[in-house]
């Protein structure tokens, strides 16, 4: 195995364009160095991104927090403005494994990791946030929801690797959440995950719903139907029933130990009203 | 493989190694360094035995390649101690009967006193949280939690 860490991300993007077929970006390992562990997962290039500059860092342009994808989450929650913008968010990165693996796990290896448990994605996708992509050709955007494609499967082409998530600077009025069910009490893989973002106008109603499913499908599941149950409501109770058999009705889980289908789907249901009312409260609406 | 020179520094003093490129940094530790007081439990990142702290943040040695210490600062359980004096939560641990086998217990240490720079006052449950990513499997938790609270009031100035 190659060990390489270029400073610079024209460097970053040759060696892997010109890698071979087993080459792995390194951001905070901990899921790359555990299959590393494996004896049938080889390596034969590791490019660890972290000395390039802005890499581990948080930054702030007038429209965007810009979060680099070296940057492990326990940063997350120490930024008071990126707290305050998208709660949800960070409380999504920071239920990712103990304090050990969050000093040094990042959003952008949760998301290429791309587990279709990963509690930070279905967080992402109902922000809207989206993935600065660099690659041999140069920078390319993307929404996050189009980045997994499988489980352990993404959309990044040779030569690409995550450069930075971009959360928009919010507007007045709206509000994020992310709840999941798991069956231990703490530090476990979510079998159900639920995204909310919600903004209202000054009367309380909601104008724009983002809804995303993690754990009940091959990949994350943004849900237009449950987003369209709640628009143009004050999220009543029927609005609410509308929104949890839409993501029950989209959840599309396996069935194993740690939950049935009949379970998890019902899960999606139950958590996804319980969410939107944190993302409508935080929103300033008063039910 | 070719061997890579890293430049770092452990417990405030400057050091340099060769390791390999798939080598952790654990193993660096107490196969190249000779510091043994950095446990290896799961090697995956789940037990926390092997916890340091790394640029001030407590992470798994295990999942950190020793080749990434390049630069960085680290501080390992054999930095606790100042010569013969033990750190607070060191004596309090003894105190407590905080251990057992001791496998985990650098772990521990090195991550409540992570805590503890954090978070001078913390409450059991942020005590409980925070150390939630280091598994003991002999004497349960709340010796480690008592002795834990106990070196914080002391370090804090408080009386016992």
């Amino acid at each position: 195995m190659r060990y390489e860490r270029p400073e610079t991300i024209t460097d970053a993007t040759a060696l892997l364009e010109n890698a071979p077929d087993r080459a792995f970006v390194l951001a905070g390992g901990t899921d790359l160095l555990v299959r590393m562990q494996n004896d049938d997962f080889e390596a034969e290039l590791v490019v660890d991104i972290k000395s390039i500059a802005g890499m581990t860092e948080i930054s702030e342009t007038q429209d965007a927090f810009v979060v680099g994808a070296g940057v492990p989450c326990a940063a997350l929650s120490e930024n008071a403005a990126l707290v305050a913008a998208w709660p949800g968010v960070v409380e999504a990165a920071n239920l990712i494994g103990s304090t050990q693996i969050q000093g040094r796990c990042t959003m952008a290896g949760n998301l290429c990791n791309a587990s279709p448990a990963a509690d930070s994605v279905p967080a992402l996708v109902a922000a809207g946030a989206q993935v600065r992509i660099a690659g041999p050709s140069g920078l390319r955007t993307a929404a996050v929801e189009d980045v997994p494609q499988s489980p352990g499967k993404t959309s990044l082409k040779k030569g690409e690797f995550i450069e930075a998530i971009e959360l928009a600077k919010p507007g007045p009025r709206s509000g994020d959440a992310y709840l999941r069910f798991i069956p231990r009490t703490e530090m476990d893989i979510a079998v159900v995950g639920v995204g909310v973002r919600l903004v209202l106008d000054d009367a309380g109603v909601v104008t724009s719903a983002r809804i995303a499913l993690g754990a009940v499908g091959p990949k994350v599941l943004l849900v237009k139907e449950a987003a369209d149950a709640v628009i143009g409501t004050g999220l009543d109770d029927a609005a609410l029933d509308a929104l949890a058999t839409a993501c029950s009705d989209a959840a599309t889980p396996i069935d194993d130990k740690r939950g049935t289908v009949e379970f998890r789907k019902e899960v999606a249901g139950v958590l996804a009203r319980r969410a939107a009312r944190i993302a409508y409260t935080r929103a300033g609406g008063s039910q | 493989m070719t061997a890579i020179a890293v430049s770092t520094t452990i417990n405030g003093d400057d050091v340099e190694y060769l390791c390999q490129p798939d080598e952790t940094l654990l193993d660096v530790l107490r196969n190249r360094l000779g510091l043994m007081g950095t446990k290896e439990g799961c090697g995956t990142g789940d037990c926390g035995a092997c916890s340091t702290i790394m640029d001030g943040r407590v992470v798994c040695s295990c999942l950190v390649l020793g080749a990434e210490a390049q630069g960085r600062s680290i501080e390992t359980i054999e930095g606790m101690a100042q010569g013969a004096e033990l750190h607070p939560l060191q004596r309090k641990f003894i105190e407590h009967a905080a251990l057992q086998c001791g496998i985990c217990t650098p772990g521990f240490l090195i991550a409540a006193k992570a805590l503890l720079e954090e978070k001078p006052d913390p409450t059991e449950e942020e005590i409980r949280f925070w150390l939630a990513g280091n598994l003991c499997r002999c004497t349960g938790y709340d010796k480690i939690v008592r002795a834990v609270q106990d070196a914080a009031r002391e370090m804090r100035g408080e009386a016992a």
